[in-house]
């Protein structure tokens, strides 16, 4: 493989994760279909472009600003498996909103992951702030907001992107594609082939990414953070991909996909090919993979019991955090 | 102390502001190379540089989006909205954003962020640059809204605004801007916000408001004490929170409450003032209590006749407290 910084270690640290967040996403869906999690949102079929972003970067230092199908990347980015749990389960305990926030919606103040609403788009400008804050502070973090293709057809969008390449702000538009917005497909939502197409508009690089392969999309975020880093502007960087499960535990996605288009997709199953590949390379054994399993199987079932037995909220905090003081 | 119109009280305050913290940094529309529209922010890109003093593109919803994240990330920005009818494209990060971060993410981020936009009308700025918005802002759970009516508040006012952690709505006045004078300490002060200030003592009417009103209020009382009418003025300054014991006190001593805003009337701040006053005075009350605000048309229609049959004028407040002191 190429002189990119990616050591087998990391490369193994990177399949780790991916696989974690497919347990961990397994593990959710089972506990929403027995009635103990009411929703799930998936990351199913992304973690190569979400971890392979994820290491490219300075995790825990640099800001990244998910949306709801960013399981896998904030994983990589050092949520834990209990902590995601604990959101799901709405427990007190939750770091991301103590119980406050539907599952996916990320925020973690120690791990500079900036808490997210449901509006999409909305976070593509807090992504900018940071941002900006970052270039008068001089702090040198990268800021990266994560978006699917649907919500590029939001103002909010445009308006960062705008924003941030006028003021060549240390940031990265970072767009998992997937194909589909729910149920509407891109070419409903775009008369472009490509996302990434759009860069042009702003005067910013757009780059084209296979999605499903970790390294590449380590590669391409690398050289964007880098450029960020030396005060040359945003990159929007998009990684195509796709979902293999429905948007949501609430969805149903027969009724806008072949079962015959997704059988298709799953054979570029990003986990499966970068298992492969990692065995070509003699980098991963069948040993060292039954051990990893035996480890995920482990951190999924101690997560899911831990959360489980963890306190629900105290109903007497309901109007805690509406303000600092008053 | 020297007499400053009040948007030189605005200005100073940005400047005193500015000089004592280095996090922050103003940006809005025309804001620097041209000092505002109204000349708010004039010579101060000249004296803290271009990254402090930023010309954004024209875009609300970035401005205010960027100054949320700006802010998580550890610059106390005070973004403007050029008119206060042009904060609509902004109202989803407002909203759903700043006032929620906190919540939402059980206290671990806030939005230390002053937005201030010039509103109001009587300027000839028709549907689009006349509007009172604050009541829009006043129903949601945290934001705080501050409506200074006189220069010495404004420049207290934001001087609070700036210090306080929680996301902060600053609308000042365009009428006021130049017609308003009044001593401003140079030194800085804070005006705390929720903390309402009598503006005249009086016996029979209690006028509560808040903004270009309340002077519009004083010169009323001034024409009704020559009738032998003594009226108070309650000027509110904040509409989120409100000054409840304030409200509840001049409620309370005169028994006869009159409230006025420029906004209109349906929905308006008005209506919960006197639902507090209902609330918690009803036996205090003498006469039922009365609102004065504009009319509920869309906005402030363009050409004179109708632009000052839309507004609230001393004149009509001086009428309606006379009717109330006669009840």
């Amino acid at each position: 493989m190429s002189d990119n910084g990616l050591t087998p270690e990391l490369m193994l640290d990177m399949y780790y994760h991916m696989a974690l967040a497919r347990a961990v996403d397994d593990r959710m869906w089972i506990l929403n279909r027995q009635g103990r999690a009411p929703v799930v949102y998936t990351s199913n079929g992304h973690e190569a472009a979400q971890v392979g972003s994820a290491f490219a970067l300075n995790r825990g230092e640099d800001w990244i600003v998910p949306y709801y199908r960013d399981l896998a990347l904030v994983l990589a980015w050092g949520m834990t498996p209990r902590e995601i749990m604990l959101h799901l389960l709405g427990r007190a305990d939750d770091p991301n909103s103590g119980g406050r926030q539907m599952p996916a919606h990320w925020g973690h103040a120690k791990l500079n992951i900036l808490t997210t609403g449901s509006v999409v788009a909305t976070q593509d400008i807090h992504a900018a702030g940071l941002a900006l804050a970052s270039k008068v502070l001089k702090d040198g973090r990268v800021s990266v907001a994560y978006f699917g293709e649907g919500s590029t057809s939001q103002g909010e969008f445009h308006e960062a992107l705008n924003f941030a390449a006028v003021h060549k702000l240390p940031v990265i538009f970072f767009n998992e594609n997937n194909g589909y917005a729910i149920s509407v497909p891109s070419r409903k939502q775009m008369a472009v082939q490509d996302v990434a197409a759009r860069a042009s508009g702003y005067g910013m690089p757009g780059v084209i990414v296979d999605g499903n392969d970790p390294v590449k999309v380590y590669e391409v975020v690398r050289e964007a953070a880098d450029r960020a880093r030396r005060g040359e502007g945003p990159t929007l960087v998009e990684a195509k991909t796709y979902r293999f499960v429905p948007h949501s535990s609430d969805d149903d996605d027969r009724a806008y996909r072949s079962r015959e288009e997704v059988a298709e997709a799953k054979k570029r199953d990003p986990i499966m090919m970068f298992e492969a590949r990692l065995k070509e390379a003699g980098i991963l054994t069948d040993e060292k993979l039954a051990e990893m399993q035996k480890k995920i199987k482990d951190v999924v079932n101690d997560a899911t019991d831990y959360a489980e037995k963890a306190p629900l909220p105290d109903p007497a905090t309901l109007g805690d955090h509406v303000y600092g003081t008053l | 102390m020297a007499e400053l119109s009040y948007l030189e009280a605005i200005r100073e305050g940005l400047r005193q502001e500015m000089e004592r913290d280095s996090r922050i940094i103003i940006y809005g529309e025309d804001v620097g190379v041209r000092g505002g529209v109204f000349r708010v922010t004039e010579g101060l890109q000249k004296q803290f540089g271009e990254d402090r003093v930023i010309d954004s593109p024209l875009a609300e919803a970035a401005i205010i989006g960027t100054a949320i994240g700006a802010a998580v990330n550890g610059l106390r920005p005070i973004p403007e909205i050029q008119f206060a009818d042009f904060i609509f494209p902004a109202i989803n990060q407002i909203v759903q954003e700043a006032a929620r971060i906190r919540y939402r993410s059980n206290g671990a981020f806030h939005v230390p962020l002053v937005i201030r936009a010039p509103f109001g009308g009587g300027v000839h700025g028709a549907l689009y640059h006349s509007q009172s918005v604050e009541a829009f802002f006043a129903h949601v759970p945290g934001l705080k809204v501050v409506v200074p009516g006189t220069p010495y508040d404004a420049k207290g006012l934001l001087a609070a605004a700036v210090q306080d952690e929680d996301p902060v709505l600053y609308f000042e006045h365009k009428a006021a801007y130049r017609s308003l004078k009044g001593e401003v300490p140079e030194e800085r002060y804070l005006i705390p916000i929720g903390q309402a200030d009598l503006k005249r003592e009086g016996q029979h009417v209690s006028i509560i408001t808040y903004g270009l009103m309340v002077s519009y209020a004083l010169k009323a009382a001034e024409e009704l004490e020559k009738e032998g009418i003594s009226v108070e003025v309650l000027d509110l300054r904040s509409v989120r929170p409100l000054d409840v014991e304030a409200i509840l006190e001049t409620s309370k001593k005169t028994g006869k409450v009159l409230i006025v805003h420029e906004d209109n009337l349906t929905g308006g701040i008005g209506g919960e003032v006197s639902a507090l006053i209902s609330e918690h005075a009803l036996f205090y009350l003498d006469a039922p209590i009365v609102r004065l605000a504009a009319p509920d048309v869309p906005a402030m229609p363009y050409s004179a006749p109708l632009e000052h049959a839309f507004m609230v004028t001393p004149e009509k407040i001086r009428d309606k407290a006379r009717e109330l002191a006669k009840f």
